[in-house]
């Protein structure tokens, strides 16, 4: 029997407090006197009255109740939920990169734009572009930051009327959704039997109209699209541009740059090649990388090396301007940074040796158990469906719960969409043969059980502390806070 | 290679291969064409050792002069608070920051629960009915908040207050280029939103009015005399807000703001040059479903136990794709993790004393420099922020205050050409009785 964890307001008791500020040192003056009364807050606002103690055990607790990499395995597809190295974390937390005040005067923080000048040269070369900016928060907004650049590029020449982006029906959800914010329209382009991007049909939908095609390759099938130089002169011919989500480069570190495969504009994701902690959802770094043509429409400021040091370069007419206050996830920036001095060139190449291999070995060992719709070398990731045992009455979604009692967080699923009943395994090199070996074990007592005690799938999870939940209510009386 | 992080050995490899049915390595890259093969090394740093690494950049962060070593008084949006130590305790349990977005509730009650909390203290603070997961900061929150005031209304202007941060100004301009938004900017009287012009500029037009509260100066903008205007077209009123603040001063919520955000920063995260900080998102219940961002909601499993889920996920990039409210993805869980803990440690009584402190000693030091004959040029309310005239240019006075192990305010020249040699103070709770002399002194002798 599972206890309930209570919520941190319901272990509140009016009187205990669990802070330790210093006793007020200046002359105290009368607040009535120096704020107008309505805007004196009459009612405390109700926080939680809980002594240290209760704060540690509550949310000990609450850690409990969490799976995370270190917990255990989390082949989550598209997410990259490799190890989160230590090192990374201490760095971060040296007061020099922590405790920096973004307005500082800018020879004050010359080690913090060292770093940052430097991690933009590594992921230039790492990207094979011309410039990087920082800026961007996360991958989705970097995204829409490329988009915006590419927008800019088209306007500054004249050029209006390329209002459609065009994404793969196999694209993360992001790509659509970021091309609206851009102010695009959405054209979808399909894919063929074999998993990749039908030219057929990119040249249908291409046209004087295009802005861009947004690619993520390898794509979200763990396929590389082979015919990306065809493909970029496709767009290319049309006056379209190319947009890279590096979503899935973990792939092709040392193996292919997005620079050399005709892309103009790449985003990286460094909370997930690059190891930036996932953070239960973020903080991401999204980094955006660009060909020459795209360096005056990068968002201002950009960190420059000059003569008297580093500095920040606000000067630039043309910039698509901030798309955020200050300069990018810095804190995220340090520990890919520390990642990647870690690594080095060998070793960033052995990840995606490592990532590739493992990805193959379970694909090929699985495929016996469940449905492979793509029978070729993938790359760090594969799709598996599970049309079979949902013939016997067991969904995707009973495999991904049932997974949950053996201790692993389930692949994606449901996505990409063209895959029926899909899954979608990403184990990532920093997991030993012995981890990869257990799961397959487990995925292939799943796939006997769903044909001989499919209740046993169905019902699944049976050791969580929750069982499933009850979404649709959630959705359909929201109870977004908690009210006494 | 061998590496710490890389488990495989060469058996291991040999036995993998050999499942697979294929000699090398290599021939699982057979499928990139020989045109895009990128051949040899990256030519960047090779690799350090875990020892030589922490050393190197230990040096490399030593060489900036960081807010534990200095005594500082820049704030303009991002301040040296208080972290109760228990805060990254919390944050550094692997469980939570190895995990990604709750997308298998049963095995993240964990980080639902610390998120439906953080939506709660939120929800507190602003004295909004909902809040989100958490934004990527305050300045892409408010550029959020714009584009959900346009797709709501169906307008397309939007005013937008110059005592607004500057830098949250820029982002919203750069956000509006997407779906087209007029943005015009209201200008200042003494140091607050101009209420004769924003009457002016309204209209049935406006899609919403956006302040900042305390305001990019410190100063309390009167959002009793602006909620009128601003519904006067039946636009939205947009807030941005100091959560810390909204301790000691009436919150939005209660003057009929729509829609209020910020950033979370001032609560247990610390400046990390910038980011990452924490947005906050919060709306009336009649926008709920319009939120950008993630969800979490209350619920109950099959035995009738309470749970937590990500909810309302109909809004969403992952779902609706190009039609979802936003193209947001992440969030930033963690930070949102560490302001919960802050608040939770604050509490009821810390947060309320510690926003009047600030207040406690932003006034003395502000009757201070009175008294030390400067120029003081905005008279109305303010929180923790104040604007003071020194006769140098500020890059040079505080270029002085360096020399003392002091960082001086911000340069309000840098943005508001008006306000050449005029700086804006911060003093947080943090600042002693005895450095706040200190400043005022040493500001005082640069102006002699």
């Amino acid at each position: 029997m599972h206890k309930d964890q209570p919520l941190i307001f319901e272990l509140s008791k009016p009187g205990r407090i669990g802070y330790s500020l210093p006793e007020l040192d200046v002359p105290a003056v009368d607040v009535a006197e120096v704020i107008p009364s309505d805007y004196i807050r009459m009612e405390a606002a109700e926080l939680p009255e809980v002594s240290e103690l209760d704060i540690m055990r509550h949310y000990t607790a609450l850690s409990k109740r969490n799976h995370g990499v270190d917990s255990g395995f989390y082949p989550l597809g598209s997410c990259t939920m490799k190890y989160n190295p230590k090192i990374n974390e201490n760095v971060a937390r040296l007061a020099g990169f922590a405790h920096l005040h973004p307005l500082q005067p800018e020879e004050t923080v010359q080690g913090a734009l060292e770093l940052m000048y430097d991690l933009q040269e590594h992921l230039k070369e790492i990207t094979g572009m011309d410039a990087v900016t920082l800026q961007p928060a996360a991958g989705a907004h970097g995204e829409w930051t490329g988009l915006m650049m590419i927008r800019a590029y088209h306007e500054a020449n004249g050029d209006f009327n390329r209002t459609k982006v065009i994404v793969p029906d196999t694209a993360h959800g992001t790509n659509p959704a970021s091309a609206t914010v851009a102010g695009f329209e959405t054209v979808t382009v399909k894919s063929t039997e074999e998993g990749l991007v039908d030219l057929e049909d990119l040249k249908r939908v291409v046209g004087p109209d295009t802005a861009a095609l947004m690619l993520t390759n390898p794509n979200t099938l763990g396929l590389f699209e082979e015919n990306i130089l065809e493909m970029a002169e496709i767009v290319h011919s049309a006056g379209g541009k190319l947009y890279y989500d590096g979503a899935n480069l973990n792939a092709v570190l040392s193996k292919a740059r997005p620079g050399d495969m005709g892309f103009d504009v790449v985003h990286l994701n460094l909370h997930k090649t690059f190891t930036g902690p996932h953070g239960g959802g973020g903080p991401g770094s999204g980094p955006v990388g660009v060909k020459a043509d795209f360096i005056p429409f990068l968002p201002k400021p950009t960190v420059e090396k000059g003569e008297n040091g580093y500095y920040f370069d606000y000067d630039r007419p043309q910039a698509i301007g901030r798309v955020k206050p200050f300069y990018g996830n810095f804190g995220i920036n340090v520990r890919a940074y520390t990642y990647i001095r870690s690594m080095g060139p060998d070793g960033l190449k052995a990840v995606t040796e490592y990532a590739v291999l493992n990805a193959n070995y379970m694909m090929r060992r699985l495929a016996e158990y469940y449905d492979l719709p793509y029978d070729r070398h993938c790359k760090h990731e594969f799709v598996l469906s599970g049309k079979r045992q949902k013939k016997l009455g067991v969904r995707t979604l009973d495999i991904a719960k049932r997974l949950l009692d053996f201790g692993y967080h389930p692949p994606t699923i449901y996505f990409p969409l063209i895959v029926e009943e899909c899954m979608m395994i990403e184990p990532t090199e920093t997991e030993s043969k012995e981890t990869l070996d257990a799961f397959i074990d487990a995925m292939i007592q799943i796939a006997k059980e769903a044909a001989e005690t499919p209740e046993i799938v169905q019902e699944a999870p049976h050791t969580t502390v929750v069982k499933r939940l009850d979404e649709t209510t959630a959705a359909r009386k929201p109870i977004l806070r908690y009210q006494k | 290679m061998l590496h710490r992080y890389l488990p495989m050995t060469e058996d291991d490899k040999q036995q993998m291969l050999k499942a697979i049915g294929v000699e090398s390595i290599d021939e699982l890259f057979s499928d990139i064409p020989e045109s895009v093969r990128f051949k040899g090394e990256y030519r960047i740093k090779q690799a350090k050792s875990e020892p030589e690494l922490m050393k190197e950049l230990a040096a490399l962060a030593a060489q900036n002069a960081d807010l534990k070593s200095y005594t500082s008084f820049l704030g303009a949006g991002v301040y040296d608070h208080y972290i109760p130590v228990v805060v990254d305790h919390v944050i550094s349990r692997s469980e939570f920051y190895t995990a990604y977005t709750p997308y298998q509730p049963e095995i993240s009650q964990g980080e639902l629960q610390a998120i439906f909390e953080f939506q709660t203290m939120i929800c507190e603070l602003t004295g909004m009915d909902v809040a989100n997961s958490s934004m990527y900061d305050g300045g892409t929150a408010l550029a959020e908040a714009a584009l959900l005031s346009a797709a709501h209304t169906k307008k397309k202007k939007v005013l937008l207050s110059k005592a607004v941060h500057p830098e949250y100004r820029d982002v919203v301009n750069t956000y509006a280029k997407g779906p087209g938004l007029e943005v015009v900017e209201i200008p200042l009287q003494n140091g607050v939103t101009d209420l004769e012009t924003l009457k002016k500029e309204m209209n049935d037009d406006v899609a919403c009015v956006i302040v900042q509260y305390p305001n990019f100066f410190g100063q309390i903008e009167p959002l009793k005399e602006m909620e009128p205007i601003a519904h006067s077209g039946k636009g939205m009123l947009v807030v941005a807000s100091n959560p810390l603040a909204l301790g000691g001063l009436t919150p939005p919520g209660a003057f009929g703001a729509d829609i209020v955000v910020g950033d979370a920063q001032p609560f247990g995260i610390p400046a990390q040059f910038g980011g990452p900080h924490c947005g906050y998102f919060a709306v009336k219940s009649a926008l709920m479903r319009k939120i950008p961002g993630r969800l979490v909601g209350q619920t109950t499993d099959e035995e009738g136990r309470r749970g937590f889920v990500l909810t309302l996920q109909a809004r969403e990039q992952h779902i609706r794709r190009d039609k979802a409210t936003s193209n947001i993805c992440s969030n930033q869980a963690l930070n949102a993790l560490a302001a919960s803990v802050a608040m939770t440690a604050l509490g009821k009584q810390g947060v309320k004393e510690m926003a009047l402190m600030n207040i406690q000693k932003a006034h003395y030091a502000k009757n201070a420099f009175v008294e030390r004959g400067f120029t003081v040029p905005f008279t109305g309310p303010f929180f923790n922020e104040f604007v003071i005239k020194v006769n140098k240019p500020v890059r040079e006075v505080n270029q002085r205050l360096l020399e003392k192990g002091i960082i001086g305010g911000y340069d309000l020249g840098r943005d508001y050409p008006e306000l050449e040699n005029h700086m804006l103070v911060a003093v947080t709770e943090l600042r002693t009785k005895e450095e706040i002399d200190m400043l005022v002194k040493e500001l005082g002798d640069c102006h002699a």
